[in-house]
């Protein structure tokens, strides 16, 4: 028995320990973990913060946190930065869903509808938005009006990414291709981007331009969509329960992207995005065409590059395949209008830095950055500002935007085109298949 | 590996002394008690996502709402059965399979082999097939990404000196599967290969010796003495190799993205596209339910070949 009683109070011991160390882990509620285990929320007036920048645009976005603690030194900021992506979208979803969802989140603009419907944003209604001195007509027309549902905000654009043409300014002098002022002639019509091509490969010796086409099913959609919405065309429709392809316009478009690779191989039909990359770094190719984030990229290669918009190859309305980073105050229902107020408070101020944000080669949103003689002058960044009025976004669909299977289903079958694996016939036949099962399916939102 | 002890020990003796220990009185509490973290651990994270994951096959649930959703009845299954996408992914999964395990098992059997018999040195052999092993495989995805890249990377400079036009080692999708178990192959086989090397290390070295002074050669002792002492070790190695196999994602999700045009996605990273990307955990977890069945056959084969072999002993 009395071996009973020391083991037990042993135990006792033990259990009272690991209590303490317990009520002590959960004490600390300012701490996200100590939160969620406790299942309280983080200490009011906090705001927290996640977004899903890395590399360049991960440290420029730190710059304009820490802008933001310098002047409210009052306020505690927890930044989160996930990885881009399905990782980050799940997280931000499940976190909304299970009731602890951060003060303000990234979002891009295609993948904020898809949460809207799923009812997880908070509308950002007018009279809330005057108050931190934001009004719509503050902001680029085409990135506010996109983001729009129902002709309710939930989303405020913080950016215009669009794809450009990045030319080596080296070869393109070399090559003729550039005008006095040492810019890129404009190239209209698709024999003018072919020639161009061209004459870049005779000075490279190996290619005119690359784009990743390997495992990089978004560029190849983010070029297709470029032209082809320069044809006047879309993909889908009612809230992608409609497939609407074009036929005749998806068929030019892809004879033309097959010309460049498989015929004259002006463009390598088999790379992958790093690949595409280092080879027009490496002076392999005149031309490299990608969203303008890389420009980081090749000011850290310290090569001579300039940025230009990407042409009108078509000949239509001027149209470029763009996203936008928003941000979004996720749905929650404890909402005070202290905390909706703090939030709105740090929207703005992350604004007021845009010009910082617009260094990463990101077209601002907010006009008076957008107007603003400093940007202007910041080249070659302001070279294609007229992009964010051209913007075509994905078309809205539960299975569309960024990073999505929507994107993965169009940009594969491109890229097979590109790389001489499918006719363009075959091609259009593989889009339409997949997107109908798609398109048939109940939306899960 | 306890090849060598059974045979003068009848298993229906060992059995009933093990199974006295069990029953003695008092030592069943403390027991479980000891077990306590693992059970509950198991429990929490294994035993109850996987019953979770059946019952949510049975709905049509959302990833970004609340709750199971509405009832699905077997129409998830029914949908994947007629989908030609996881039949594809399926088929990529098996092939891949197919493709790396004889290399894996036969290479890993005659490095041993050769890593046993080196006299000088033999740390540095056993090292070096075993290095890559310890890799990540995001960077061993990486690193090969590089060697394949078309017009820069090693490989394809490699063969264009060599005088043949450069494959689309990732870009063709005839060959990509082809490059994704080359590979594997160089990553994982320090796994099967140390699984060997102990293997061989319980073969007494009397009974070659014994095959010498009768006259048998190198080749006739490795068929008639390695390989049936190992038969117990190869076994393992198979069914784990193929188990590891079919579980590829990493390699195709990093170097391929399932590409070009879905002609690697196999069928786990099919179940990642539908269940995160597309928010249809309910479909996402009748594949993996259907998925974790062809596992579950494969591990049984594996029981009963192992029963098989004890007996035969």
């Amino acid at each position: 028995m009395q071996t009973d009683h020391r083991v037990l109070s042993r135990r006792s011991l033990l259990s009272a320990v690991l209590a303490g160390a317990g009520a002590a882990t959960l004490a600390g509620c300012s701490t996200p973990v100590g939160a969620g285990l406790a299942n309280t929320p983080l200490d009011p007036g906090t705001v927290e913060y996640w977004d899903l920048f890395g590399g360049g645009d991960g440290l420029r976005m730190q710059q304009m946190v820490a802008g933001y603690r310098a002047a409210n030194p009052g306020i505690p900021v927890q930044a989160v930065t996930l990885a881009w992506g399905n990782p980050y979208y799940t997280k931000l979803s499940l976190a909304t869903v299970g009731a602890k969802p951060p003060n303000v989140a990234v979002s891009h603009l295609t993948r904020m509808q898809t949460m809207q419907q799923a009812g997880l944003l908070q509308e950002l209604r007018p009279e809330d938005l005057a108050r931190h001195g934001m009004a719509a007509e503050m902001f680029n027309r085409r990135a506010w009006e996109a983001g729009l549902i129902d002709g309710r905000a939930y989303a405020i654009p913080i950016d215009t990414h669009p794809m450009v043409l990045f030319y080596n300014t080296d070869i393109c002098d070399e090559a003729g291709l550039l005008d006095d002022a040492g810019a890129l002639k404009v190239l209209e019509g698709p024999d003018a981007l072919t020639d161009a091509f061209t004459k870049a490969q005779q000075v490279t010796g190996q290619f005119g331009a690359t784009h990743g086409i390997n495992a990089d099913p978004a560029s190849c959609w983010r070029i297709f969509h470029t032209m082809y919405a320069q044809l006047g065309g879309q993909v889908i429709a009612d809230e992608g329960t409609r497939v609407v392809l074009d036929d005749a316009k998806a068929q030019q478009v892809l004879e033309y992207l097959r010309t460049l690779t498989v015929e004259r191989k002006l463009m390598p039909g088999a790379i992958d995005y790093q690949g595409a990359i280092a080879l027009f770094a490496a002076g392999g190719s005149g031309f490299h065409i990608n969203g303008e984030w890389e420009i980081s990229t090749f000011q850290t290669a310290k090569m001579p590059f300039g940025m230009a918009l990407l042409p009108n190859v078509f000949g239509g309305t001027y149209a470029v395949h763009a996203d936008s980073h928003t941000l979004v105050l996720p749905r929650r229902d404890d909402q005070t209008r202290e905390q909706l107020d703090l939030s709105l408070g740090f929207i703005r101020a992350l604004l007021d830095q845009s010009m910082t944000w617009a260094e990463g080669g990101h077209v601002p949103s907010w006009m008076p950055v957008a107007d603003s003689d400093a940007y202007r002058k910041l080249t070659p960044q302001s070279n294609y500002a007229a992009a964010a009025d051209a913007a075509v976004y994905d078309e809205p669909a539960w299975y569309s935007g960024s990073g999505s299977n929507f994107e993965n289903v169009m940009g594969s079958a491109v890229g097979a085109v590109e790389s001489g694996q499918l006719t363009p016939q075959a091609a259009i036949a593989q889009i339409r298949s997949q997107l109908t099962a798609l398109a048939a399916l109940p939306s899960p939102v | 590996m306890t090849t060598l002890t059974a045979p003068d020990r009848p298993a229906e003796q060992v059995a009933p002394a093990l199974r006295d220990a069990d029953v003695q009185p008092g030592h069943g509490r403390p027991a479980l008690l000891m077990m306590a973290p693992f059970l509950v651990l198991y429990l929490l994270f294994i035993i109850g996502p996987t019953l979770y994951m059946v019952l949510m096959s049975l709905f049509d649930t959302s990833l970004v709402k609340e709750g199971l959703g509405s009832w699905a009845g077997l129409g998830n299954y029914a949908e994947a059965f007629g989908d030609p996408a996881f039949w594809e992914s399926m088929w990529h999964t098996i092939w891949f399979t197919i493709l790396t395990t004889p290399p894996l098992v036969v290479l890993a059997f005659v490095l041993a082999l050769l890593a046993d018999r080196v006299r000088r040195g033999r740390w540095f052999f056993r090292l070096a097939f075993f290095l890559p092993y310890v890799l990540p495989s995001a960077v061993v995805a990486l690193i090969w990404m590089w060697i394949y890249t078309p017009e820069l990377g090693l490989l394809g400079r490699f063969v264009t000196a060599l005088g043949f036009t450069e494959p689309g080692w990732l870009g063709d999708p005839d060959v990509a599967m082809w490059s994704l178990a080359l590979t594997t192959v160089w990553w994982t086989l320090g796994f099967n290969f140390v699984l060997y090397l102990a293997g061989l290390q319980d073969i007494p070295r009397e009974l070659y010796e014994a095959a010498a002074i009768d006259g048998a050669g190198p080749i006739a002792q490795i068929r008639r003495i390695t390989v049936p002492m190992l038969a117990r070790t190869t076994s393992l190695v198979v069914v784990l190799q193929v188990i590891a196999s079919l579980k590829v994602f990493d390699q195709m999700y990093i170097m391929t993205s399932g590409g070009p045009n879905f002609s690697t996605r196999p069928v786990l990273e099919y179940v990642y596209d539908v269940g995160f990307t597309d928010f249809r955990v309910g479909y996402a977890s009748a594949v993996s339910t259907l998925f974790f069945l062809v596992v579950l056959a494969v591990s049984a084969v594996w029981v009963l070949l192992t029963r098989r072999q004890e007996q035969g002993l």
